[in-house]
């Protein structure tokens, strides 16, 4: 993206400056950022100089079916220079939570950086599109979310995802998705989209991303399901310090136990940490001081796609669909185990009728042959 | 007895399992036992007590490497006897598993009626050969195959993530078919069941067929023999389609 074309728009760094910021903060938070968007020590430079030298990016972060807890996520990343420069200083253009301006003022900010910016804006998406009754589940000033996607991802340069409703549907997507919830991947297909899932995502995960493709211009190496590699290529159980208790065999019963005391493993407990990609276990939370593991309780999978539907909270086992809440596939497994051992009992006892003759000719030519051994 | 006159029929010794395919059967069922006894222990495992530190025991570590272990000689075995479908004898041909002529689904259900429903024809009991797998039977294992087929995809997709070698890394696109480790663990879980529901008829079966029919079922995994009446070579009564044959092949 060639960012120098956008008229007198001031450097990230000469934003931090006004801001009162101290070189020396400004050095520590790109030191930050080189190393949670997993580069090498040698890219803090090449990080440093985009944040000096290229304007500040514009961006439109719009607000569909969601809680929020994205942006709350975002406001709250460790350093403050994440939030002040990519929130404050990134030219939010619009942003329904966190814009001073409303109603027709908004509206007009959102058209003039559509217009100003066209093909050069960023468009971050915070939370599905209702498509069930035409879109009436979220509109705003008098648009479907579908109608304003659509008009605003026209013009935008790439898509940022957040978190797991504009990923993958979360919540509002779960069974039986009354008002059609949809992620943005599958409504835009012809812009770059990078997912960036969770409930919410991590702060400093979500500014890694801004920060990539503001340094390189691209969005940075994505997955298979769409996710920034950087941060999504390990499982949270591959990275979690209660590992070694997994390995032990050594496992949480229940929540009140001599062992969850002793910090084991919270696999037994239902933890999907061996089914989730996410940073939690290495980035952490609230500037790196705990996260759900750490704090007594099984990860619930909420940057994994379905994860409503496609398990229970608190237990490994998932309800078998169709078969009620409480039938999972060890339950069905035992019971169709039962009906096969009956299915077989009742064949075996059946052959004996059925089969008589042929197998009473068998006995006898047996024993006959008995007989003449004998003789 | 001289009076009964009873036929007594000269048997005749056909060697019908080769010594791989037996190979192949009994490591077969050796790794499958193993792999699902670990299974179910990966999927919830034992509540220890133990006062010793995590890092003096590997308890779920051993049924995880066991897991893996047993899972790569399945997969290897398994690759093996889709090799040996081509290259065994009749009995072991491919041709026993797929159903590809009119006549394999004219034998499953004769095999249905006969052995399933024991229905009578003429108020007598009906016999059937097949020296081999029946056709019902050929069916089953070809599903079974495709059971094999999914736990080696999904197994190898939730472990490619962990390996740095490049034969588990080929499934490492497997999650994302179904969005995620999550379903692909389930569908690992939910498909072992079909191997014990397998197990428990396929023993019985070969149990029924030695009962019913004397020719060494159960003995034939075991030497690859199998006897059959003098009279059958005679009428070429027996149902085992032979690949060999092209004027079987309709």
């Amino acid at each position: 993206m060639d960012n120098d074309i956008i008229p007198k728009q001031p450097t990230y760094y000469e934003e931090v400056e006004r801001k009162g910021y101290s070189r020396r903060d400004f050095v520590k938070f790109v030191s930050l950022m080189t190393a949670f968007i997993g580069l090498e020590q040698s890219a803090i430079g090449q990080v440093a100089k985009a944040m000096q030298t290229k304007p500040r990016m514009p961006v439109i972060w719009l607000h569909f079916q969601e809680c929020t807890c994205c942006s709350e996520s975002f406001i709250r990343s460790s350093h403050p220079i994440v939030a002040d420069i990519l929130l404050d200083k990134i030219s939010l253009d619009y942003s329904e939570t966190l814009m001073a301006a409303s109603g027709t003022q908004a509206e007009a900010a959102l058209k003039n950086t559509m217009t100003k910016y066209k093909g050069q804006y960023i468009l971050c998406v915070e939370g599905s599109v209702p498509m069930g009754a035409d879109g009436v589940y979220c509109m705003i000033g008098g648009k479907t979310s579908f109608q304003i996607l659509n008009e605003v991802a026209e013009g935008a340069a790439a898509i940022i995802a957040w978190g797991s409703c504009a990923s993958n549907g979360c919540v509002q997507s779960a069974k039986p998705n009354p008002t059609k919830a949809t992620p943005i991947h599958k409504l835009i297909t012809n812009k770059p989209i990078v997912k960036v899932p969770g409930c919410p995502p991590i702060g400093e995960v979500m500014a890694g991303v801004i920060v990539h493709y503001l340094t390189f211009g691209v969005i940075p190496e994505l997955d298979r399901l769409g996710r920034p590699k950087a941060f999504y290529n390990k499982r949270v159980h591959d990275t979690c310090y209660r590992r070694p208790f997994y390995d032990a065999g050594l496992f949480v019963e229940s929540f009140d136990d001599e062992n969850a005391k002793n910090g084991y493993c919270l696999y037994k407990m239902g933890c999907k940490g061996p089914t989730t990609y996410n940073a939690c276990g290495v980035t952490k939370w609230n500037g790196g001081t705990s996260f759900p593991i750490q704090a007594g309780h099984p990860c619930i999978g909420c940057s994994e796609e379905n994860f409503w539907d496609n398990g229970r909270l608190y237990d490994r086992a998932s309800a078998f669909a169709g078969f009620g809440i409480e039938a999972d596939a060890d339950t069905l497994g035992k019971v169709a185990l039962g009906v096969t051992l009956g299915a077989v009992a009742v064949h075996a006892v059946a052959t004996n009728f059925g089969k008589s003759k042929t197998i009473h000719d068998h006995m006898e030519e047996g024993n006959e042959s008995e007989h003449e051994l004998e003789s | 007895m001289a009076n009964k006159y009873l036929h007594i029929p000269r048997l005749r010794r056909v060697y019908v399992w080769e010594l791989p395919v037996r190979f192949y059967h009994w490591l077969n069922a050796l790794v499958i036992l193993v792999l699902i006894i670990t299974g179910f222990y990966i999927s919830n495992p034992l509540g220890l007590l133990s006062h010793h530190d995590a890092s003096h025991q590997y308890t779920m570590g051993w049924f995880r490497y066991l897991h893996f272990a047993a899972a790569y000689l399945f997969f290897f075995n398994f690759i093996f006897r889709l090799y040996w479908g081509f290259v065994g004898n009749k009995f072991a041909n491919w041709k026993q598993f797929i159903p590809t002529s009119k006549r394999f689904f004219k034998e499953m259900w004769l095999v249905f009626k006969i052995d399933i429903l024991m229905l009578k024809k003429d108020g007598k009991e009906q016999d059937h050969l097949s020296i081999g797998h029946n056709a019902m039977a050929g069916f089953i294992y070809f599903l079974t195959f495709i059971a094999f087929l999914v736990q080696c995809i999904t197994g190898f997709g939730l472990y490619a993530g962990m390996s740095s070698w490049w034969l588990p890394k080929l499934f490492s696109w497997v999650p994302s078919v179904f969005g995620g480790d999550i379903l692909t663990r389930q569908i690992h879980h939910w498909s072992m069941w079909f191997f014990i529901l397998f197990a428990v008829v396929h023993v019985y079966l070969v149990f029924y067929h030695d009962y019913v029919e004397g020719r060494g079922e159960i003995s034939g995994m075991g030497g690859g023999f199998k006897f059959i009446e003098e009279e059958m070579f005679e009428k070429n009564a027996h149902q085992t389609p032979n690949p060999e044959r092209e004027d079987e092949k309709k």
